[in-house]
C-alpha cells in the first residue's frame, strides 16, 4: 500500500475512534458525572487511536530505505560487492533505475537485484499496513475500555496540545541552530584557508584562486571589509531615505488624516513593500542611475553607471511601508489621554506630536526602522542590478559598490568545486552578516527594553 | 392596569420637566459665562440650552448622573471640544467678558489660560521634571534654567508633591503612585499659572487617602485659581466646592450654594439624585 494510502487510513482510523469515543461519552449513565465534555473524549480516543500509528509511520518512512538498500547489498553475488567502489556506485544506480523503471535488462545480477528488492518493499509495505491497522484500531479498543471514563480527557488534551506546540517551536529552533551550524562548519573550513584576520580586516576583496594549482599570481584575497563598508553605505542611503519619509507618512496618516483616507491609503502603501525587488532592480538600473548620471555630470561630478546612491534610494523607496506601517500602528495605540493632556497645556497639535506622542511610540518605532534595515541589509537584487559587483573600498555614494549578499550570490552561482576558498568564503561571509544582524537586533531589544522600563 | 402606567408616565413627564434651571445659575462678577450653550455630536444634543456661571476664585461642583454632559460641558470651556471632529457648539461662552468661540480667540492660548485635569492621570512618558517643565517650555515662561527649575519647584509645592518626589526630579512621571501621578497632574496644569483649573473627576481612579490629599489641595489652590470640578462622588462636592450645579440629560437642572444644594433641594430630581435614589 502507498504511503499516502496509510496516512490516510490513519486519519481514517482517528475519526472512527473521535466519533466512538464522543458517541461513547454521550451515552455514558454512571453514578457520577463525566468530567469532561463528549468531544472531549471523542478527541481522546482519537489521539489513543492516531498519534501512536503516525509515529510508527513516520519511524518506518525513515528507516525502509536503508533497510531496501540493504537487502540490494545481500542479493548481490561478492564479486559484484569485491569491485572498486565506483564502479559499485555505477552498478547501484542502475539497479535503482531499473527499479524505477521496473524493467527487465540484459544484466542477471541486476534482475535479480530488481526482484529481490520489489519482494522487501512488499513484505515491508505488508507488515507496516497490519501494524498501523493493529495500532489505530488497538486505540478505539482502549476508547472502548472503561479505562477511557476513568481519565480526565480535557486535561490529557491539554498536554497533548501542549507537546504539540512545543513540537512545532522546537522545529524552528532547531532549523536555526541547523542552519547555523552547517553555516558555520562551513566557514571554518574557509579559514583554514584564509586567516580570520585577513578576512576581518583585509580591504581588498578579489575571490579569484588560481585554476591550477602550480599558477601564480592569483591566489585570491579574501578582505571582506569593502563588502561590508557597501552594505553599509547602501543601507544607511536606504534608511536616510525611508525613516524621515515613513515617519512623516505615519504621523500624518494617524494623527492628520481623516478615518477614510487613512484606510485606503495604508494598504495603498503596503503595496510598495509587495513589488518584486527585481521590479524595483530595473526601475534602479534603467531610470534612477541613469538620472543621477545625467544630473551628476551636469553639475560636473563623476558618476559611475552603476552607484551606490541609486541602488540606496530605491531600496529605500522599498522599505518605506516597514518604518510607515509599524509606526503608524504604535502611534495610533498611543492613549488618547496623553494628547489631550498636553492640549490641554496649551501646547500646539505639532508640539503635542513631536515631544509626548512620538516619544511614548519610540519603542515601536525603532522596532519599525530595524525591521526596515534587516531588510536592506539582506536585499540583493536591487544592489546587482543598480549598484554593480565592484567591491570598491569607497564611502562615496556616486561609485559602484557591493555588498555582503551580492557577492555570496555570484560566489555560489554557476560551477564551482565546493571545497574552493572562493566558494566557501560564501559561508564566511554569511557568518559574518549573521552575527552582524545578530548584534544589531540585541542592540535594538536593549534600546527598546530600556524605553520601555521609562515609559510605561 | 392600562390606567396605571398612564399615570406613571405622567408623573415621569412632570419629573423630566426641564423648562428652566432652577437656583442661582447667574452670579456677579463671573470668571466664566455660559449663556444658551447647546453642544451636539454631529446629529445628538449633548447640551440643552445651558446657562451657567463660574464664580471667581471658588470652586464649583457639576455633579449628574453617568452620559449626563459634565464633562462634554467643562470641555466646552476650553475648547477641548475642538479635537472632536463632529462636535458643535453654539451660545455664549466668556472669559473674562472675552468670547471663547471668537474666530479671534487662539484655542492654544485660551487653554494656557483655561487648563485641565483629567479622570485618569496621564502623565508624559517623561521625568517628573520635565513633566512640569513641559508647559512652561512649550510658552517661553522661563527665560533661563533656573527660572524654570523655579516655576518646576513651586508648582510641585503647590500640588504638594514636592516634599516627596525632590529626591527623584530625574525619575520618569509614570514611576509615581496613582495619586501621586494626579497630583504630578496637577503641578504641570498650575505651572502655566492658568487663570481657571478644570478637574474632570480627577479623584475617581485614586485611593481614600490619595483622594483625601487631593480635595484639600484643591481647597487651598481656591485661593489663586477659579476651579470647576466634575465629581461623582456627592461627599466630595460638598467638602471641596462653594457652589454646585447638577446635570441631567444634558440639562442643567439646579444651581446653588452648596450647603444649600445638599440640604434643601428644590428639584425633586436633585433630591432624588443626592439621596441616591437614582445614578
Ligand atoms: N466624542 C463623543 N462623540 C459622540 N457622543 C459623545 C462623545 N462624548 C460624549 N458623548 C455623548 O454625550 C453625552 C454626554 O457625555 P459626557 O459628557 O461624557 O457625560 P458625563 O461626563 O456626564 O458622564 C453622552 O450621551 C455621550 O454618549
Ligand atoms: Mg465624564
Amino acid at each position: 500500500m502507498s504511503v499516502s494510502s496509510l496516512f490516510l487510513i490513519v486519519l481514517g482510523l482517528g475519526f472512527i475512534a473521535f466519533v466512538v469515543g464522543q458517541q461513547r461519552a454521550a451515552g455514558y449513565e454512571g453514578d457520577t458525572r463525566l468530567k469532561s465534555l463528549p468531544h472531549h473524549y471523542g478527541f481522546l480516543t482519537a489521539i489513543w487511536s492516531s498519534i501512536p500509528a503516525l509515529i510508527l509511520l513516520l519511524a518506518w518512512l525513515s528507516f525502509e530505505p536503508v533497510y531496501l538498500q540493504k537487502q540490494i547489498e545481500q542479493s548481490l553475488p561478492v564479486e559484484a560487492l569485491n569491485q572498486s567502489e565506483e564502479v559499485l556506485e555505477l552498478y547501484m544506480n542502475n539497479i535503482h533505475l531499473a527499479i524505477q523503471n521496473n524493467q527487465a535488462g540484459d544484466d542477471e545480477v541486476v534482475n535479480n537485484a530488481v526482484l529481490h528488492y520489489q519482494r522487501s518493499e512488499l513484505h515491508s509495505r505488508s507488515l507496516i499496513t497490519a501494524l498501523v491497522f493493529v495500532l489505530g484500531l488497538s486505540g478505539i479498543i482502549a476508547g472502548l475500555s472503561r479505562l477511557l471514563f476513568r481519565l480526565h480527557a480535557r486535561v490529557s488534551i491539554e498536554k497533548v496540545i501542549k507537546a504539540f506546540l512545543m513540537l512545532c517551536s522546537g522545529v524552528a529552533i532547531v532549523t536555526t541552530v541547523g542552519i547555523v551550524f552547517s553555516v558555520l562548519f562551513e566557514a571554518i573550513r574557509f579559514f583554514e584557508a584564509v586567516s580570520v584576520f585577513d578576512f576581518i580586516f583585509g580591504s581588498s576583496w578579489s575571490p579569484q584562486t588560481s585554476i591550477r594549482v602550480d599558477q601564480v599570481g592569483s591566489s585570491g584575497s579574501f578582505g571582506a571589509v569593502p563588502l561590508f563598508l557597501g552594505t553599509m553605505l547602501i543601507s544607511a542611503i536606504a534608511l536616510i531615505i525611508a525613516v524621515p519619509v515613513g515617519l512623516m507618512t505615519a504621523i500624518y496618516l494617524s494623527e492628520y488624516a481623516s478615518a477614510r483616507f487613512r484606510a485606503s491609503a495604508k494598504p495603498a502603501l503596503e503595496i510598495l513593500a509587495g513589488i518584486p525587488t527585481v521590479v524595483y532592480g530595473f526601475f534602479a538600473a534603467l531610470t534612477v542611475a541613469p538620472f543621477i548620471r545625467e544630473v551628476g555630470e551636469s553639475v560636473g561630478l563623476s558618476v559611475a553607471s552603476e552607484s551606490a546612491l541609486a541602488a540606496g534610494i530605491v531600496m529605500g523607496v522599498m522599505i518605506i511601508p516597514f518604518v510607515s506601517s509599524l509606526s503608524d500602528d504604535v502611534i495610533s495605540a498611543v492613549p488618547q489621554a496623553m494628547r489631550d493632556g498636553s492640549l490641554g497645556l496649551g501646547a500646539t497639535r505639532s508640539e503635542t506630536i513631536k515631544q509626548v506622542v512620538i516619544p511614548a511610540a519610540l519603542p515601536g518605532i525603532v522596532g519599525g526602522v530595524l525591521l526596515a534595515a534587516s531588510r536592506a541589509i539582506g536585499e540583493t537584487m536591487i544592489v546587482v542590478m543598480a549598484a554593480g559587483l565592484a567591491a570598491n573600498l569607497t564611502v562615496n555614494p556616486l561609485e559602484a559598490v557591493t555588498t555582503v549578499t551580492v557577492q555570496i550570490v555570484t560566489l555560489l552561482t554557476g560551477d564551482q568545486e565546493f571545497d574552493s576558498p572562493k566558494t566557501l568564503a560564501a559561508f564566511a561571509l554569511g557568518l559574518m552578516l549573521f552575527i552582524s544582524t545578530l548584534v544589531l537586533n540585541v542592540i535594538a531589544l536593549h534600546i527598546v527594553r530600556k524605553y520601555r522600563e521609562h515609559y510605561e | 392596569m392600562q390606567q396605571g402606567l398612564t399615570s406613571e408616565a405622567g408623573s415621569v413627564a412632570g419629573l423630566n420637566n426641564f423648562e428652566a434651571t432652577i437656583g442661582e445659575n447667574l452670579i456677579d462678577d463671573a470668571k466664566i459665562s455660559v449663556r444658551h450653550a447647546d453642544v451636539f455630536y454631529g446629529e445628538k444634543q449633548a447640551i440643552f440650552d445651558t446657562s451657567l456661571d463660574i464664580g471667581r476664585n471658588q470652586v464649583i461642583a457639576l455633579i449628574g448622573p453617568s452620559g449626563c454632559g459634565k464633562s462634554t460641558f467643562l470641555r466646552t470651556l476650553n475648547r477641548m471640544n475642538d479635537t472632536i471632529a463632529d462636535c458643535r457648539v453654539s451660545g455664549s461662552l466668556t472669559l473674562d467678558g472675552e468670547d471663547i468661540y471668537d474666530k479671534k480667540m487662539d484655542p492654544v492660548l485660551l487653554r494656557a489660560r483655561v487648563g485641565m485635569v483629567f479622570q485618569k492621570p496621564n502623565p508624559f512618558p517623561k521625568s517628573i521634571y520635565d513633566n512640569v517643565a513641559y508647559g512652561p517650555r512649550i510658552h517661553g515662561l522661563a527665560r533661563s534654567n533656573a527660572e524654570l527649575d523655579e516655576i518646576v519647584i513651586t508648582s510641585l509645592e503647590k500640588a504638594g508633591l514636592f516634599e516627596e518626589v525632590k529626591d527623584r526630579l530625574t525619575a520618569p512621571g509614570t514611576s509615581l503612585s496613582g495619586g501621586q501621578q494626579q497630583r504630578l497632574c496637577i503641578a504641570r496644569t498650575i505651572a502655566v499659572s492658568p487663570e481657571v483649573i478644570l478637574m474632570d473627576e480627577p479623584a475617581s481612579a485614586l485611593d481614600p487617602i490619595a483622594t483625601a490629599i487631593i480635595e484639600e489641595l484643591i481647597d487651598e489652590l481656591r485661593e489663586n485659581f477659579t476651579i470647576a470640578i466634575v465629581t461623582h462622588s456627592m461627599q466630595q462636592a460638598a467638602r471641596v466646592s462653594q457652589r454646585t450645579a447638577y446635570f441631567h440629560l444634558g440639562h442643567l437642572v439646579e444651581v446653588g450654594e452648596t450647603s444649600r444644594i445638599f440640604t434643601n433641594p428644590r428639584h425633586q430630581m436633585t433630591e432624588n439624585y443626592i439621596t441616591g435614589k437614582f445614578g
